[in-house]
């Protein structure tokens, strides 16, 4: 799905560069709700990041042997991202997760579902991706595949620039 | 307060009430007034902050026991 950016608009930029779930929910609030608010979102997924967006797949593909094992123990998904503090072999992130469920907070997945719906754009780090062996076809709905000079323009033209 | 639409956004967090007013008024005809029932408090300063931001009109907010009434109105231009 391509996203076509208002030019005018404000602009906020976020570099997502934990595959910490907590930190992963704080970037989708700030990202809807910035674009609730009728600001450009552009959200940079770098390095440990780019699991929030991953598929998730296991295959080996071009792959060195190194890269595969680096992307078994970093599958990504975000179903499947844990929390930074308290995650207790997982038993804290579940219990997170229904806690979010009771209050009816959406969960990742439907944060980032909506992040989409409202026109959020991703931009996935080649260079990340380059050393972990990732390609195209490792990610969901990716709007560009650029580096820090793309990241660094849109920043400099954003009032809001965040680094999570 | 007379209202042209309202949302009911009782048991949702932020950023919930923000995003289902977006959505709302985006669907609004120019001047139509929305309200918005809520139980978050963070409502009160989140919702004249977007207001601002977007160039829509905070009305005011009613509170009855524990629930929240917001009134923004669509800006005309």
């Amino acid at each position: 799905m391509e996203t076509v950016p208002d030019e005018n608009a404000e602009s906020m930029t976020l570099i997502v560069f934990s595959d910490a779930l907590d930190r992963a929910l704080a970037a989708f609030n700030l990202a809807n709700t910035g674009a609730a608010m009728g600001m450009r979102v552009d959200i940079f997924f770098t390095f440990w990041g780019l699991s929030v967006i991953k598929k998730g797949g296991m295959e080996r593909g071009e792959r060195s042997f190194m890269q595969w094992m680096m992307g078994l123990m970093k599958r990504g998904t975000p179903g499947r991202l844990k929390l930074s503090e308290m995650n207790m072999m997982g038993l804290g992130t579940g219990a997170m997760k229904g806690l979010m469920k009771k209050y009816r907070m959406p969960s990742l997945e439907e944060s980032m579902a909506l992040a989409r719906e409202q026109g959020v754009r991703y931009i996935a780090c080649t260079t990340s991706m380059a050393m972990m062996g990732l390609t195209e076809d490792d990610f969901i709905e990716v709007d560009e595949y650029a580096g820090a000079a793309t990241y660094l323009s849109l920043a400099s033209k954003g009032s809001v620039n965040l680094f999570i | 307060m007379e209202a042209d639409r309202t949302i009911d956004c009782v048991g949702l967090y932020c950023p919930m009430p923000i995003v289902r007013t977006a959505q709302a008024i985006k669907e609004m005809e120019p001047g139509q007034v929305l309200e918005l029932l809520a139980d978050d408090p963070g409502v009160r300063s989140d919702m004249p902050a977007w207001a601002e931001k977007t160039g829509n009109e905070f009305l005011g907010i009613e509170e009855v026991g524990g629930e929240i009434k917001v009134y923004v109105r669509k800006a005309v231009s």
